[in-house]
């Protein structure tokens, strides 16, 4: 396999193309909303029709407007159809000459999609996720080619310190730095792990990716093992993800067989593994020094740093972890230059950041923007704002680990450092948002029983504080706390997140810090409830008499 | 080897490069309160007891995994640390059911002198009474849930100087608990050796002798030190 | 400056820190020069006095009995103290909370295996409510100073009450 080779698959693969194409949507989204039996019409449909010499229907990956799904896009006009039923199928192939259709008809120039500006996703919903040829005619395994033959490991480090990447795992530490040192590292072998243990609730970014378009995570990978110096890569999924582990497990045969990953990659001297190790599900393996140790075979625990895994990883040798998105980019930023990457988003945080958006918004969906997007542009001009007219009330960002930044603040841009300031985190880019209705001392709740049920037990202010801290928000909740609980509520978060082990138990608290920042007085509105009868606690009302 | 110089509460110490802040606190005397470190095996840094405050960091560090470094300014006992770790001993009191009165160790406990230490008059969080069980099967010791810090000395120990491994973890977060082999009674474990090193190993009454009454368990907290001491350099000291 | 009003409660407790007060020996003697003891099982007094200058309150809360008399106390008492492991931390008197609430255990003490006239005993105004959850003093009431112990050793009580009578 060389580069003309690969580029000859891609041209087979559009000259096999027929003049129109259905993209039916099968991304984990769609396919639960039904977009199997939509395929499935749509084919029988097309058969029925007589025109199946020059129509073809392709699964392809995320379509992105999550919430509108089972989603069909038509080439070549990109017509796009939402809601689709298999019912609906005759009238779609209908539609290829301009007849009326039945499906309900999608804007693709609405600002859901305009406003957008795609790099991870760039191949998402038109590359189908199964077939390599097909990510080849849309470029893929190109950069790595590049790579092997024009560029050495140090000038590949260079470029992707040049374009200023930063982890998209949610802590943004510069990517090239964490390439250069494993590569400067003189132990082997090395490894390359990429972080795909996506768990906050409501984050489904990193499964996008994988489900639409795991090749680019399998070529950055394996550029970054050219980089660093490493053979074998480690692709960690969430076990909760069997779609995403089926497509992987897929596209690692498939290029394999193509020589694209294995021995000689490009008949160079570089030889490249993937292999998929399935997590168990637990939301503790998505720190790294835990998911190095789940690798290995072990208890899912982390343990205190320094030693970077960059020095002592996987089985104590050095070892580079990733987070999905952030290989996603790698291709990219190789093809089309550390510059061009570089001039996309803010001053300290470039490129472009992929959101799962949810929660209460008329337009819950996968949504790439520029780095330093107002939050106020996803929430309301992407989002659409929160539905039947309510006002949105909050977004919360970084899942567990992140806060809640009021609607007062939705003009911030969104970059690691001003999240940060807001006392929330960029995250992996869960983001929630929350109207009028919602009841921030209940989300503070949800996610600290989330952080308590998933902390691994090692340390004692995560294992024990968490527990407490779910218990003094269940009273406060509950109206049966006094301002002495809440500012024992406010001690025990501040131990928490500076004793504990770990990123789970030292970001734990952040939810609640956050809501007390901006809503505190719904915390204090719940202080003054009285007791139900036959339940006394005792505290505030016996500090009451204590005082007459 | 080298020396470093480093600053601990304002006092000038050196210690070689290898030591660990812990290891030279505790040479100079300065005390430290520490529950899942015991020497002789790994240290992990659980318990967050020795967490110090070193100058130039943002973060708290633990000091049984520091390293000492040149010109290290250490400070051990800040008013924000006093309170932390006052915390910690409050939050593993209320965890599980420590009931020194009707304990073996009463009297000899690791997490009762914590308490004291540490300035705990009383825990101001909820007692969480979990209903824990004891297991007596085996022969001659026994493991009561009621007692366990999880601090996994005894897991380490079993692991590293026994070679045995009976112990581990199973479960996570505060349904974490210590299991024999694959979570079988102990007494039915095919991997233990009855050494006992567990029970010494053991901060509190979590892991007995069978036959110890109340304040009856008194543990040799130096074994595994001179077990080690004794294998690796030889030397039959405690 | 009168004398010092002294006052000692048993709650749910096995009157085990009333033995180790009586332990004090000699020091009774003396201490009986320095306080009147308005209220305590130790002497005949009924209802709890108004204007107490020091309770040492014995025992967790484990019925509602216990927590009326708990926030009486408060209510008439400068300086209150949990006295013994019971009151400082619950102790063997909250063992039972982790069979469950107070039914549980009544129908494991009452009924299961009872040979004789098996039933939960209720009698409204006579026999207190248990609560489902038996909570050390301090969750009840604020709770001023505390003597640990199982029971607390004579020698402690002591010192705590001369250093008591020293600063007042």
């Amino acid at each position: 396999m060389d580069l003309d080779d690969l580029i000859e698959i891609g041209e087979q693969e559009i000259l096999s193309r027929k003049a129109y194409r259905f993209r039916v949507c099968a991304a984990a989204g769609c396919l639960s909303a039904g977009g199997a039996d939509v395929r499935r019409a749509i084919e029988e449909a097309v058969k029925a029709s007589g025109r199946a010499g020059e129509v073809e229907v392709s699964s392809v990956g995320c379509l992105r407007a999550c919430g509108e799904g089972p989603l069909v896009q038509i080439d070549p006009s990109g017509d796009l159809y939402e809601r689709v039923t298999a019912a609906q199928a005759p009238s779609l192939v209908g539609a290829i000459d301009g007849r009326p259709c039945e499906a309900r008809v999608g804007d693709p120039s609405r600002p859901f999609f305009s406003r957008q500006q795609s790099i991870v996703l760039e191949n998402c919903g038109l590359v189908e996720p199964e077939r390599i040829e097909s990510a080849i005619a849309a470029g893929a395994y190109q950069s790595l080619f590049k790579c092997l033959h024009e560029l050495t490991p140090a000038r590949v480090v260079d470029e992707v310190v040049a374009s200023g990447l930063r982890g998209r795992g949610g802590a943004g530490y510069p990517t090239g730095v964490k390439w250069g040192m494993v590569a400067k590292m003189p132990k082997a072998p090395k490894y390359v792990v990429c972080n795909a243990d996506e768990g906050d609730p409501g984050a489904f970014m990193d499964r996008s990716v994988l489900e639409s378009d795991p090749h680019r995570v399998l070529e950055g990978m394996a550029i970054a093992g050219y980089a660093v110096g490493a053979q074998q890569g480690y692709i960690f999924v969430r076990g909760e993800y069997p779609l995403a582990i089926r497509r992987l497990d897929v596209g690692i045969r498939q290029a394999k067989r193509l020589g694209l990953l294995g021995s000689q990659i490009f008949e160079s001297s570089f030889d490249f593994k993937i292999d998929i190790r399935i997590g168990a599900g637990a939301f503790v393996c998505g720190e790294e020094t835990a998911l190095i140790r789940s690798i290995e075979g072990r208890r899912g625990v982390p343990r205190t740093r320094p030693p970077y895994p960059a020095e002592m990883g996987l089985w104590d040798q050095p070892t580079l972890i990733n987070n999905v998105e952030t290989f996603a980019n790698v291709p990219a930023i190789l093809r089309e230059g550390a510059d061009w990457f570089a001039a996309i988003g803010t001053e300290h945080s470039k490129g472009t950041k992929v959101f799962a958006l949810a929660g209460n918004v008329r337009n819950t969906g996968l949504v790439e923007v520029p780095m330093g997007t107002p939050l106020r542009e996803i929430v309301e001009t992407i989002g659409g704002g929160a539905p039947d007219g309510r006002r949105i009330k909050a977004v919360q960002t970084g899942g567990p680990s992140g806060g809640c930044i009021p609607a007062s603040l939705l003009d911030t841009p969104v970059d690691y450092e001003s999240l940060v300031r807001l006392g929330s985190i960029m995250g992996s880019g869960g983001m929630i948002v929350m109207d009028e209705t919602t009841d921030m001392v209940n989300v503070a709740k949800f996610f600290m029983g989330f952080c308590m049920d998933e902390s691994c037990g090692k340390c004692v202010p995560c294992r024990a504080g968490t527990v407490q801290l779910h218990r003094l928000l269940e009273r406060i909740n509950a109206r049966q706390a006094d301002a002495a609980d809440l500012s024992k509520l406010e001690e025990l978060c501040e131990m928490v997140k500076h004793a504990s082990l770990c990123g789970l138990g030292q970001s734990a608290p952040n939810p609640v810090l956050s809501t007390l920042r901006y809503f505190r007085q719904e915390y204090e509105a719940r202080l003054e409830g009285t007791t139900p009868p036959g339940e006394p606690t005792g505290l505030d009302e016996a500090a009451q008499e204590a005082t007459v | 080897m080298a020396v470093k110089t480093l600053r601990i509460d304002g006092r000038l110490i050196s210690a070689h490069e290898d030591q660990t802040v812990l290891d030279v606190a505790r040479e100079a005397g300065i005390p430290l309160p520490t529950l899942c470190h015991l020497d002789g095996v790994a240290a992990v840094a659980a318990c967050r007891l020795c967490l110090v405050e070193v100058a130039g960091s943002a973060k708290l560090q633990p000091a049984c995994t520091t390293k000492v470094a040149e010109g290290m300014v250490v400070q051990t006992a800040t008013d924000r640390l006093k309170s932390y770790r006052k915390m910690i001993v409050e939050l593993l009191l209320a965890e599980k059911n420590h009931v020194c009165s009707v304990c073996v160790s009463n009297g000899h406990c690791e997490l009762q002198d914590l308490a004291v230490n540490v300035g705990v008059d009383h825990v101001r969080y909820d007692y969480l009474h979990p209903d824990c069980h004891v297991d007596i099967s085996h022969e001659r010791f026994g493991i009561d849930h009621n007692r366990c810090v999880l601090c996994t000395r005894c897991v380490r120990t079993c692991d590293q100087v026994e070679g045995a491994h009976t112990w581990d973890v199973a479960g996570r977060g505060h349904k974490a608990w210590i299991i024999s082999d694959m979570a079988q009674p102990w007494g039915a474990s095919e991997s233990c050796t009855s050494c006992g090193k567990c029970v010494q190993a053991c901060p509190t009454g979590a892991i007995f002798h069978k036959g110890a009454s109340v304040g009856e368990m008194r543990k040799d907290r130096d074994l595994i030190r001179f077990v080690v001491t004794a294998r690796e350099k030889k030397q039959w000291v405690v | 400056m009168g004398r010092l009003r002294l006052a000692t409660i048993w709650l749910g407790g096995c009157s085990g820190c009333h033995m180790s007060f009586l332990d004090i020996d000699e020091f009774l003697i003396d201490l009986a020069g320095l306080v009147d003891v308005v209220y305590s099982p130790l002497v005949d007094t009924k209802v709890y006095p108004k204007d107490v200058d020091v309770v040492l309150i014995e025992g967790a809360a484990a019925s509602e009995e216990h927590i009326d008399l708990a926030r009486l106390a408060r209510k008439n008492t400068k300086k209150v103290v949990a006295f013994g492991d019971c009151a400082v931390t619950g102790n063997v008197t909250a063992m039972r909370n982790h069979l469950g609430p107070a039914l549980v255990v009544l129908e494991r003490a009452y009924l299961r295996d009872v040979d004789v006239r098996p039933g939960i005993p209720c009698e409204p105004g006579i026999v207190p409510v248990l609560l489902d959850r038996v909570r050390p003093l301090h969750e009840v009431i604020p709770v001023d100073g505390f003597i640990p112990g199982c029971p607390p050793p004579a020698k402690r009580i002591k010192e705590y009450l001369e250093s008591t009578l020293a600063n007042r």
